[in-house]
């Protein structure tokens, strides 16, 4: 794998640097990198000067970057490499670029391509989603199929789900996405540039910061712009906050959907107390409206640095406790253990990222393995239960709430203070390339910006972690029973919109 | 057991006495704005430039409650001299026009439909519809069954099936793929019923709007009876909007 350019985390590239490749030497430079463990961060299609081209941006415990022309009709590597299976799919969607061979070519979003090509899939948007969508079917006499959704039994986001089952055994689950799909690559690429923070913090709501510390990463770069400590301080905390709420949610959930309530009841508030310091860092619950290009927007002072040590030091043992109740309950680890489990092999084959890719013993995170912000010289944590179960992805994430804190800890003792935030004007350098990756609460988040020779946005590729981990929880329901579908997900608890951008 | 009864004994009582009780929020946290007319207008014009959600009108120097994401760009540039965000949550209004303000909203009370209270006062069930969305806003929806905010004590429930609602609450800017899922939950809710759009989205697309692939403003499809502003609304938004417009 000697043809591929070996970049940093947000450093800005001239794109003429990038290696561009024959497609079949590019083809078999991806298949052999991921042969030997390499993962995929980015793999897209895009239009420059009425050409289309394929970037890929590739993994191990470095970033490597390559492209190529964008052949209409290419040698599938799904046929090679299952990693791929998702990417071939958004390349065809988007761009109208098919995979020759790709085994499970289907709709992803279900939106009309953005090059006028015909449509892969064929395809009559006039037609309501999910158009030419062949469920996978499993045949038989005892066979038969459940499909739920895309409005769900409660206050949960859209999307189709279709067992196949033999009685309460699942045999497989096909996960059906599209309905949250708000075009959100085309606005980034056409709107004006004062637009481009709100939507990369609505891309998926519960992982704000994780995008917009992605988005601001990369337009620094690509602006040349500093950020000085205080507000990478204010950053890295606002990102260890977001991960602590979202994971006691979900522990709490998970509590219930095992009908153990009282974790449910005490984790459900705390979670709020965590949302609320998020308000006392920059006045949303959300960390909305608080990292911007070049800084941040509210300065941490001595005050909000003492609201939030005090408030997590009144928190801290109750988590303890609660977590302790939880796992320590038998009815509770009844459930939990041997359920929706994900093998290594399979981890890997799928590249599963986040807790969920730690649970089944697969230790990429990006904060230690490509640091941004403060996490150079923050210790990383380690996990041991690595089952690839339910009860080891909510241990890994137990383990996190309590590093987070600790890091949270570390931080707050550091005096250092942004300076205050003014907004200025911001040009992109021109013919640029730049990909940002940050561990967001669920895993890897990552964007990708190309500016055209006028420094213009060129194309803005997002990437959720979702992306990769939907396929995880579908391998998570094989042979299981099909109640153990709400435990299960909530394990996973991933992202429609994030997915559906 | 032991534990379980330990832990029941830390976590104690900690449910809200809103709205017996007033809640102030930390001094950061953006409410109803406050302008003032009286600003420069280059000044305004700037803000208005400024204002990812273009939600401000240089004319009337109003902000658009129902465009605006409360991001508070307008307030750090104009120091507060234009615009200066109030801890006020109180922001749901029954028609759209009165979202364009100079911060100050009608009293929500008033202007409900006499009938919704007496139809709906002493109880009210709602299908949440999320179309297209962050997710945001149905976080802090889901937030309100928390025990801190117990919204079930006012007997007012989020209900699995809209065949058992007397009304939607949508969040989301209804994307294509949703439309039809939509009207379909919405005609399946027997009437008399109620339509609440909540969040910047739903009012009026709110950060993906101008996106083809949105219909971006519920009441084109639907007649929204109550607008619940924010990106996403404070729960307490929703919380007073829900008890003053129904109650
Ligand atoms: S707070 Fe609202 S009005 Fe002010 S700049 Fe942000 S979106 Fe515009
Ligand atoms: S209004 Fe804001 S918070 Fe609510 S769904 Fe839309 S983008 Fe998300």
């Amino acid at each position: 794998m000697g043809k591929l350019l070996q970049i940093q985390n947000n450093e800005r590239l001239n794109r003429a640097d990038i290696p561009h490749l024959e497609f079949d030497v590019f083809r078999q430079e991806l298949v052999d990198f991921v042969e030997n463990g390499g993962q995929i961060v980015q793999f897209f299609a895009y239009e420059d000067q009425g050409a289309m081209k394929l970037l890929a941006v590739m993994r191990n415990d470095k970033l490597f970057v390559a492209g190529c022309d964008g052949p209409d009709h290419f040698d599938s590597l799904t046929a090679e490499s299952e990693k791929f299976h998702m990417f071939e799919r958004e390349i065809g969607e988007q761009y109208g670029l098919k995979a020759e061979g790709h085994p499970w070519l289907k709709m992803v979003r279900y939106h009309e391509n953005y090059t006028g090509k015909k449509d892969v899939f064929d395809n009559d948007y006039t037609q309501d989603i999910p158009g030419n969508y062949p469920y996978f079917q499993v045949e038989g006499e005892t066979v038969h199929e459940v499909a739920v959704g895309p409005v769900h039994a409660g206050i949960i986001e859209p999307g189709h789900f279709r067992f196949q089952c033999c009685g309460e055994r699942v045999f497989h689950l096909e996960i059906q996405l599209g309905y949250q799909h708000r075009g959100v690559e085309k606005l980034l690429q056409t709107v004006p540039f004062k637009r481009l923070p709100i939507i990369a913090e609505t891309i998926a709501g519960d992982t704000t910061i994780g995008h917009s510390l992605c988005q601001s990463q990369a337009i620094e770069s690509l602006a040349d712009l500093k950020v000085d400590e205080g507000a990478s301080i204010v950053r890295t905390i606002a990102l260890e906050l977001e991960r602590i709420a979202n994971h006691i949610g979900d522990l709490g959930a998970l509590s219930l959907d095992v009908a153990f309530n009282p974790p449910a009841a005490y984790f459900g508030r705390i979670r709020g107390e965590y949302l609320n310091l998020s308000q006392v860092l920059c006045g949303s619950r959300f960390g909305r409206g608080l990292v911007r290009p070049g800084g941040v927007t509210h300065v941490m002072q001595e005050e909000q640095r003492q609201l939030i040590r005090e408030k997590l030091a009144e928190l801290t043992p109750e988590v303890i406790h609660v977590s302790d109740l939880i796992f320590t309950a038998p009815s509770v680890l009844g459930r939990f253990d041997n359920a929706g489990t994900v093998s290594h092999e399979n981890g890997e084959k799928i590249g599963l990222v986040g807790y969920a890719g730690r649970a089944c013993g697969l230790p990429y995170d990006a904060r230690v393995t490509f640091p941004t912000e403060c996490y150079g010289d923050l210790p990383a944590n380690t996990n041991e239960k690595t089952d690839g179960d339910v009860c080891s992805r909510a241990t890994v994430r137990r383990e996190e709430i309590m590093h987070s804190t600790a890091l949270i800890n570390t931080l707050l003792d550091r005096s250092a203070e942004a300076a205050s935030y003014i907004p200025e004007e911001i040009k992109l350098a021109a013919d640029s390339f730049v990909v940002s990756l940050n561990e967001g609460w669920r895993g890897e988040v990552s964007h990708c910006i190309l500016t055209d020779d006028k420094g213009e946005i060129l194309r803005y590729k997002v990437k959720d972690p979702s992306f990769h981990n939907w396929t995880g929880l579908a391998l998570s329901l094989r042979d299981q029973g099909i109640s153990e579908f709400p435990l299960c997900n909530k394990s996973f608890n991933l992202s429609y919109c994030g997915f559906d951008i | 057991m032991l534990k379980v009864i330990k832990n029941r004994l830390e976590q104690g009582h900690r449910t809200t006495k809103y709205p017996k009780a007033q809640i102030e929020l930390y001094k950061r946290f953006r409410g109803l704005p406050k302008i003032d007319t009286k600003c420069a207008d280059g000044l305004v014009q700037r803000c208005a430039a400024a204002c990812p959600q273009d939600a401000i009108d240089t004319k009337t120097k109003q902000i658009d409650l129902g465009r605006c994401v409360f991001c508070g760009l307008c307030e750090t540039l104009s120091e507060g001299q234009f615009v200066k965000f109030s801890q006020n949550f109180e922001l749901g209004t029954s028609s759209r026009d009165d979202l364009f303000t100079h911060g100050d909203l009608p009293a929500l009370a008033e202007h409900s439909q006499k009938h919704f209270k007496k139809l709906f006062g002493r109880s009210l069930q709602l299908r949440q519809i999320s179309a297209g969305g962050c997710n945001a806003c149905e976080a802090d929806i889901n937030v309100l069954n928390t025990p801190f905010f117990d919204l079930q004590r006012f007997g007012i429930q989020f209900v699995a099936s809209p065949r058992h609602a007397d009304g939607i609450h949508v969040t989301g800017p209804i994307s294509e793929n949703m439309r039809q899922a939509t009207l379909t939950t919405w005609e399946a809710v027997p009437g008399p019923k109620v339509v609440i759009a909540s969040g910047a989205c739903a009012i009026s697309g709110g950060p993906f709007h101008g996106s083809p692939e949105i219909v971006g403003d519920l009441n084109s499809l639907i007649p929204v009876d109550l607008y619940i502003p924010g990106c996403p609304p404070h729960p307490l938004t929703t919380l007073h909007a829900l008890l003053n417009f129904f109650k």
